[in-house]
């Protein structure tokens, strides 16, 4: 994985300085608040409903041993012994108390990171694929372009007072784990049919409060120039993304307003007089980059078969375990959705653990997925069953990965300020249903349920096969049912079935969808997603409201 | 005559702000150019200005074809969030302009690091910027990650120099 030299650290180490000498000003008034608030956001700080939280950057979701350990030192000295994993690949801490913030910034920037653009209107984390040079399926690995993109973004001096938010993705394989068209820009990896490596550029997906599925603005940008051909589409984006209402500021809006015809034209002649200004890494920087995501010394001929007489281990390898390009390797899967859990929390003592069993046994990597869970990529299939058992122990290993319970949710009106409900508790009481039995989990197969507790979907609830979006009915917290979402590279977004719900009703309409989809489905094999997609609305919305 | 409104900068250094206001900031060498600034429309129009105020959202592009007569471009920040300018700016100097490109209005001392890099060379702030700060933070970064208008060397080229 990347590691910083001399001019990341010293750019890391000036940015500290900065903030803490903005912090400064503020405490002595010297700066009002309404000055010190995109300052404070830019390094990831937020006022929220307790107190401040703070949203630590994981680049592309990629971080070490030593990395999780500081996490896990983060949660223990700083907060109350537990951090939340995000649907950006980032951590959130909730307690955080504002004169502690520096030595915590301290101790991240001694282990290579920081928490800056985790927030406010500028380009935020790069995100990218969580198997990301490890499947099988990919043609390189995202993850050198996402550094590249992370190094061009950051502090870029045109690109940092944006009309709203910027979010990237990246990805080397036609199965999208990135979510990238749901993203302001999307760039899949390929080669074309001349064998040349570049991306295809989708721009203007999101979710929120207007769920819009990107479209491409070009097929193919040779990998050489995409940073340039990325700064044209932020300029086309500062200059004429809309400013006077912030429900209408994301570049999803003016790629609709204007069409992708127009957009696009705008942003071809806005490359055309960057392209030449050299803006592009050369060609020893690509391989530099390159050369830090190399493969991991993996042993030849390690054995290529499992021992899974132990039925509970089978179990998890069933679920949580995905093929590895490597033979005699493989890519597991840690879900953080146990039973009675709160989606994406890890305790410190689990931070450790990981950390730990990522050192031993999986070339010191570890990865956030979008879905709240954590990867570890290189595992040899020799050692899953040691891995597991640790796992197991820390309950870790709950093999639930893509199943009923693993639910994506926001933190909800526990913590946010934003939310109009809670999302965590719903998101508890349904896998409460499900939870005692993973076979009756498998039986339903793949099921993806995400829950936002306002309309701006930090939950993905559009994503969702079934989506939840928390909502304030005069006062009272309610529940609106989605179906057929998809964050996937069959992205769909997903539509409202009918009348929502309170608490509990949301619960059993869930329940009474999963009950028709079971007697419905044309084969065990054919996912809710894929029934939904074949008879349509009409079926479900009866089943939950006749 | 220098107008001592301006504090001209000194070996990168801003000098003390004086009791006038507004108080301004200069990074430039030559004499500050005090005439009438004209309203975009109006410039266009065909008066005879040798300087031009450019609103967010007004197209920083049509002035291309009039560099030759113009020595300054005032380039409004009426809120602080409002970052139009930066790519104003940003597109003049990559259209090769070489005059003065001045921040106007709600510029805030952290702000102005930024500003500098796409090629803003003088300020004027509605409230006095602090001297002490303004050198603290154009000190700050020893390095950038990306070109911009400053002809500052990425950390890309430095690697591979």
């Amino acid at each position: 994985m990347y590691r910083y030299d001399q001019y990341d650290q010293a750019i890391v180490d000036a940015r500290v300085a900065e903030f803490k000498d903005q912090v400064g000003r503020r405490l002595r008034n010297e700066i009002t608040e309404d000055q010190f608030k995109p300052l404070r956001l830019m390094n990831g700080l937020y006022l929220q409903l307790h107190a401040y939280m703070l949203r630590v950057a994981i680049p592309y979701g990629t971080l070490s041993g030593t990395q999780m350990r500081m996490l896990a030192h983060i949660a223990r000295t700083y907060d109350r012994d537990y951090g939340h994993f995000t649907t950006r690949q980032n951590i959130q801490y909730n307690w955080i108390k504002l004169e502690q913030f520096s030595d915590l910034l301290d101790d991240l920037s001694k282990v290579e990171m920081h928490a800056f653009q985790t927030s406010g209107n500028c380009i935020r984390n790069i995100s990218s694929d969580q198997f990301a040079g490890a499947a099988a399926d990919e043609i390189a690995d995202p993850r050198p372009y996402a550094e590249l993109l992370r190094q061009w973004s950051t502090l870029h001096p045109e690109f940092s007072f944006l009309p709203r938010k910027f979010k990237i993705a990246v990805i080397a394989s036609d199965s999208d784990r990135a979510a990238i068209q749901l993203h302001d820009i999307g760039l899949q990896l390929y080669r074309n049919a001349a064998g040349m490596p570049g991306f295809r550029v989708y721009v203007g997906g999101g979710m929120g409060r207007t769920p819009i599925i990107g479209k491409v603005v070009r097929e193919f940008i040779p990998v050489g120039q995409f940073l340039s051909y990325s700064e044209a589409i932020l300029r086309v984006y500062n200059r004429h993304g809309r400013r006077d209402n912030i429900y209408k500021a994301r570049i999803k809006i003016l790629v609709t307003e204007l069409g992708i015809e127009e957009f696009t034209r705008q942003v071809e002649a806005e490359w055309a007089t960057l392209e030449p200004l050299g803006l592009d890494a050369p060609q020893a920087e690509y391989d530099r980059i390159i050369a830090q995501f190399a493969d991991p010394a993996y042993e030849i001929g390690a054995p290529d078969t499992i021992d899974l007489s132990d039925p509970d281990f089978k179990l998890w390898v069933d679920q949580n375990v995905h093929a590895h390009k490597q033979p005699g390797y493989a890519i597991t899967t840690i879900s953080l959705k146990p039973k009675s859990g709160i989606p994406g929390d890890a305790s410190s003592a689990q931070m450790d653990v990981i950390a730990d069993l990522a050192e031993k046994y999986a070339h010191d990597e570890i990865r956030v997925t979008h879905s709240q869970n954590l990867v570890l990529a290189h595992v040899r299939k020799a050692d899953l069953y040691a891995v597991w058992q640790v796992l197991a122990a820390a309950d870790l290993a709950t093999p639930n990965l893509d199943l009923v319970t693993d639910i994506i949710a926001c933190p909800g009106m526990d913590y946010c300020t934003l939310a109009n409900a809670r999302s965590i508790p719903i998101a508890q009481k349904i896998a409460a249903k499900f939870e005692n039995s993973i076979s009756e989990q498998r039986d339903i197969g793949e099921l993806k349920i995400k829950v936002s507790g306002c309309i701006n979907g930090c939950g993905h609830h559009h994503a969702g096969h079934i989506g939840i979006l928390g909502v304030d009915k005069k006062g009272e917290e309610a529940y609106q049912l989605l179906l057929g979402g998809s964050g996937a590279e069959d992205a769909s977004l997903a539509k409202i079935l009918g009348p929502g719900f309170d608490e509990n009703g949301i619960v059993d309409a869930v329940d009474k969808l999963i009950a028709f989809y079971r007697s419905a489905r044309s084969a065990p094999t054919e996912r809710f997603l894929d029934t939904y997609r074949r008879l349509g609305a009409a079926p479900f919305k009866e089943a939950v409201y006749a | 005559m220098r107008d001592n409104q301006d504090q001209i900068a000194v070996s990168g250094a801003p000098s003390p702000a004086l009791d006038d206001t507004p108080a301004r900031l200069r990074f430039r060498d030559d004499a500050p150019f005090e005439s009438p600034i004209a309203p975009l429309a109006d410039f266009l129009a065909g008066g005879n200005f040798a300087a031009v105020r450019i609103e967010p959202g007004e197209d920083a592009r049509e002035l291309v074809p009039h560099f030759d007569r113009l020595k300054l471009v005032e380039i409004a920040f009426p809120k602080f969030r409002d970052g139009r300018g930066y790519s104003s700016a940003a597109v003049l100097r990559q259209a090769g302009f070489t005059g003065e490109i001045r921040a106007a209005g709600d510029v805030l001392v952290d702000q102005i690091g930024f500003m500098r890099r796409v090629g803003f060379d003088s300020f004027a702030p509605n409230k006095p910027l602090d001297p002490k700060v303004v050198k603290a933070t154009l000190d700050r970064y020893p390095y950038v990650y990306m070109k911009a208008a400053d002809g500052k060397v990425p950390v890309w080229a430095l690697r591979h120099g």
